[in-house]
């Protein structure tokens, strides 16, 4: 049978996501958020979730409607201020114990969800050492200088934004837009992606940026 | 003379970065740096959400909301440029190939030691970005920060008294009063403001300043302050 991964909505490609998944979710700066699945999530209303994402709060993501859903039980990020002098939704609930904080540099991050999409348990890193970011983390000195022991994140689904695909679920990205999709996309058991376009012919060898291996299920932006 | 303003600190911190650099600006007023960097000198201005070779802000027509820097600012690329992975662009941070970052922070202290990512706001969320890992693998860490706090109090300690971003890593603070340099014994000033006397300076610290012996004027040409 031809492979083809397109799913007719963004609702039918998380119909399956179940209470307390982990969840990672791309963007950065204003680029590169998946926000058709964010939205689909939500209305899913799979509860409990650990939700993995750059910044709990960007203003042009709608990861903070996961929030304020009331669906989240876990935020692993590396940021999770909320604009302005008053508190966030996320900011609430964290004052009032209601849901679950793990702050790592972004970098680190980033090397966590690298790390566990390529068979790599945990690795040191010389991000974060002496701060109170890594207390209680193992560390050791090579060559004279200390590091911190960071352990690998996976994840039950990745929603990655994506400019082009093809049926192969091979993707291509615009710009800034790349940021943590790639690294999710090889760290989840499950990586929906949505794209501008799919195209019917496959997409050049040559300007593939994500191999379809890591994808599993394609959603068009903007559709129903 | 008056205290520079931010703009004329970033535009003082400019004229130091040199020919060939790769560059990290960081997010704020760090960025304009990359405004007034000398005529006849070429970067290579990293930006940690992947964008490698960061040209300016992108004017209303051009603008892309694709094309963005860690700051979320629409920019352009400049001539060489590309864009890359967050996983790839912090093992670029990480793997020592950024010559020079430069920072805002709240303070320095006389060890290198930098806080500038927890102002111990009540409540508010902690957002660390990528400053820790810039921080800790930069080969040289630039600051540049107003001398004092609003309430006056000194930013160059002997101690930091916030969270640490990370230890001994500070090689220069740029403020609206003085460029210093971090060494072995600490604070060392290169350059101070026109008409502030050493002493004047001193008394705005909040450690022991040496001064060095060619130690020179401060001046920045009249900007308007962009924040």
């Amino acid at each position: 049978m031809a492979i083809d991964k397109r799913v007719a909505s963004a609702a039918a490609a998380v119909a399956d996501v179940a209470d307390g998944a982990r969840v990672m979710i791309s963007g950065f700066g204003g680029a590169g958020f998946a926000n058709d699945l964010v939205l689909a999530l939500r209305d899913r209303g799979a509860r409990g979730l650990t939700i993995i994402v750059n910044s709990a709060t960007h203003p042009l993501s709608f990861t903070h409607t996961l929030i304020e859903a009331g669906l989240v039980a876990h935020v692993i990020c590396s940021a999770a201020r909320g604009r302005g002098k008053g508190l966030s939704v996320f900011e609430q609930l964290y004052k009032d114990g209601k849901i679950g904080l793990e702050v790592l540099p972004q970098g680190t991050f980033a090397e966590c969800i690298r790390a566990g999409g390529a068979g790599i348990p945990a690795f040191y890193t010389p991000s974060g050492y002496g701060t109170d970011l890594t207390r209680g983390k193992e560390t050791r000195r090579f060559g004279g200088r200390d590091y911190v022991l960071e352990e690998a994140i996976q994840a039950d689904v990745a929603l990655v934004r994506a400019d082009m695909a093809d049926r192969f679920g091979n993707l291509t990205f615009r710009h800034a837009q790349k940021n943590f999709g790639p690294a999710m996309a090889t760290a989840a058991r499950l990586t929906i992606a949505e794209v501008r376009v799919v195209q019917e012919t496959p997409i050049a060898p040559e300007r593939v940026e994500l191999p379809g291996v890591y994808v599993q299920r394609l959603v068009v932006a903007g559709g129903a | 003379m008056q205290p520079l303003n931010r703009t004329q600190i970033a535009w003082r911190a400019a004229q130091d970065l040199q020919d060939g650099m790769v560059v990290n600006l960081g997010i704020g007023m760090p960025v304009h740096c990359s405004d007034y960097i000398p005529a006849g000198r070429e970067l290579v201005i990293q930006s940690e959400n992947g964008v490698i070779g960061a040209g300016p802000e992108a004017t209303a027509e051009a603008a892309d909301a694709d094309l963005v820097d860690a700051g979320s600012r629409r920019i352009t690329i400049a001539p060489g440029g590309t864009v890359i992975d967050s996983a790839w662009s912090f093992a670029m941070i990480r793997g020592g190939h950024i010559d020079v970052t430069v920072l805002g922070a709240f303070e320095v202290a006389a060890n290198g030691d930098l806080a500038n990512w927890d102002s111990r706001i009540p409540d508010k969320g902690p957002l660390v970005g990528g400053a820790m890992d810039l921080a800790a693998s930069a080969k040289s860490v630039w600051v540049m920060m107003e001398h004092n706090t609003r309430s006056g109090g000194p930013r160059l300690l002997d101690a930091c008294t916030l969270p640490l971003t990370a230890p001994g890593c500070v090689k220069r603070v740029y403020t609206d009063l003085a460029v210093i340099e971090v060494t072995p014994e600490g604070f060392l000033v290169h350059e101070v403001l026109e008409g502030l006397s050493h002493a004047a300076l001193q008394a705005r610290s909040g450690a022991t300043l040496r001064f060095a012996p060619d130690c020179g004027v401060l001046r920045a040409p009249d900007l308007t302050d962009e924040d």
